[in-house]
């Protein structure tokens, strides 16, 4: 039973990552995400909130995914962004863009475009520039494009 | 082809008003793994950090990694301070710099 | 991967099947629908939107391509001067004497490089050529398709439009049997569109580029499982005269996003 549930789990990664034609030796995973973060962080303590992250909750293709974080922060110089984390969990590797910002950002917001290979949980990190850790996640779906010719 | 470059600045602001700015390259952002036509490894070739120099002092940077989208798409804030340059600058994993320089007058 | 999708298609269609090309309906003008309205509303959000829509890399590259050497496409095409190009892209297939064939917009752009620009033709899918086609086709967005099919055109129209009706490879599919018998439908995770090519060249989200029609449909015949035409060919050329009228009086869209 076991065995089965692997070869499905399997065979599910490796047909949405043909979607977006990524053909990686291996998978990132949470536990590789939590990784970098102790890379990047330590054990400093990350906290729920203050972080917006919108990504759509379903998308026709992982080619182009839009993406648009927002750090709810007065941005003074006293008080502000210094860093937001972005993670695409299980991408061939964890890492998807870091963004270094001062208090002449004046607003912490930031919007790009980004590849998923399969649908995934998304994750957001800001510290900010008292040290503290702030995060939010999202989770999309990734739908196969039909007829997918490489 | 060149790397074509478009941004979208103000070209004029009050000091202190929040600036949206944003920039796009023509950059296929490499993986390194697609394979072409006849089945050999596309070498990975990406932009891997952009910065935006307001005046010379960089304002606002990225670390980019596989998982941006090709044609680099960016939308994000600094502050008007003072009339000046704004640069924007991409960094190739090749060496390569892509800029451009818009002017701005504040007020 | 199996497609059994496509197979169940071909099951289902297979009875419809009887009637000559020349006797088969075409798509009726008033149910006519952009592609575009086939789209998740986050890809026409990026289509419409006219600095994100990364299409406009390769119109302004074709706008600098266009001005640029002594003897430049501006020179004849001010946008101010009785050439101005405005409109131009919308008549194109069309037959040129001249070459005594069917040329589309991007032949068009190689022969002005060849007869008065003492330039070499582009190669077809380059990206200088890409650049200029998105262009010139951009200076006709929102203007509808206005090409001829009398003439000298007509055997090229016919040509087009029995390649349309056309099965062909292992699947045995005619683009008619997606593009006007089941659009709307779901493919898997694709609704299937029309097929009018009112947004090309494009900017596909699978090729993470742009890209000429003549590409796209390399990979409609690669989806059926035939031997793709090259891009350029007499062939596709004549299948694009069929296409441009039969989308009729959609507006022009290029720069688009597709899947």
């Amino acid at each position: 039973m076991a065995n089965k549930l692997d070869r499905r789990q399997v065979l599910a990664r490796g047909a949405a990552l043909l979607s977006v034609g990524l053909v990686p030796a291996a998978f990132a995973s949470p536990a590789e995400v939590e990784l970098e973060l102790a890379g990047l962080f330590g054990d400093r303590l990350i906290q729920a909130g203050r972080v917006t992250l919108k990504v759509p909750p379903i998308v026709e293709n992982g080619y182009s995914v839009p993406l648009a974080v927002e750090v709810d922060s007065p941005m003074t110089a006293e008080d502000y962004v210094r860093r937001i984390v972005l993670f695409a969990e299980e991408n061939p590797q964890p890492n998807i863009a870091r963004f270094t910002l001062g208090p002449r950002a004046g607003r912490a917001s930031i919007q790009t475009r980004i590849r998923l290979g399969g649908s995934q949980t998304i994750r957001a990190i800001a510290e900010l520039s008292d040290g503290s850790l702030w995060s939010t996640q999202t989770f999309s779906i990734v739908t196969l494009a039909a007829c997918v010719i490489q | 082809m060149s790397n074509t470059i478009r941004i979208k600045a103000p070209g004029q602001a009050r000091r202190g008003e929040i600036m949206e700015l944003k920039a796009m390259i023509r950059h296929p952002m490499e993986t390194g793994y697609r394979r072409d036509l006849y089945g050999k490894q596309i070498p990975e070739d990406i932009l891997d950090r952009f910065e935006c120099r307001y005046n010379g002092e960089v304002v606002f940077s990225a670390e980019f990694f596989r998982a941006i989208a090709a044609d680099p798409f960016l939308t994000f804030y600094t502050v008007a301070t003072e009339s000046g340059t704004l640069e924007f600058r991409w960094y190739g994993q090749d060496e390569s710099v892509h800029s451009e320089v818009v002017q701005l007058e504040v007020e | 991967m199996k497609r059994w999708w496509l197979v169940m298609l071909v099951v289902s269609q297979a009875s419809a099947e009887t009637r000559s090309f020349a006797e088969r309906p075409d798509l009726p003008t008033d149910a006519v629908q952009s592609g575009t309205l086939f789209l998740t509303p986050d890809t026409r959000a990026l289509q419409a939107d006219d600095f994100a829509n990364p299409g406009y890399l390769w119109v302004e590259r074709g706008e600098e391509l266009f001005a640029e050497g002594e003897n430049s496409c501006s020179t004849c095409h001010a946008a101010s001067s009785e050439g101005a190009l405005a409109g131009a892209a919308a008549r194109y297939p069309q037959f040129d004497a001249g070459e005594d064939t069917l040329v589309n917009l991007e032949g068009r752009i190689n022969l002005c490089r060849q007869r008065y620009q003492q330039q070499p033709a582009l190669a077809y899918e380059s990206q200088d050529l890409l650049a200029l086609a998105a262009y010139v086709t951009s200076l006709s967005r929102g203007l509808a398709k206005n090409v001829s099919i009398e003439g000298e055109a007509a055997a090229y129209f016919q040509m087009g439009r029995a390649y349309y009706f056309q099965r062909r490879g292992q699947l045995n599919l005619a683009c008619n049997q997606c593009h006007d018998d089941n659009w709307g439908k779901q493919l898997r995770g694709d609704t299937i569109s029309q097929g009018h090519p009112s947004a090309w060249p494009a900017y596909r989200l699978e090729w993470q580029t742009f890209g000429s029609l003549h590409r796209r449909i390399r990979d409609c015949d690669s989806g059926v499982r035939a031997k793709p035409f090259p891009a350029g060919s007499e062939i596709y050329r004549s299948l694009e005269l069929y296409l441009a009228w039969r989308m009729r009086q959609l507006p022009l869209e290029s720069p688009g996003i597709r899947r």
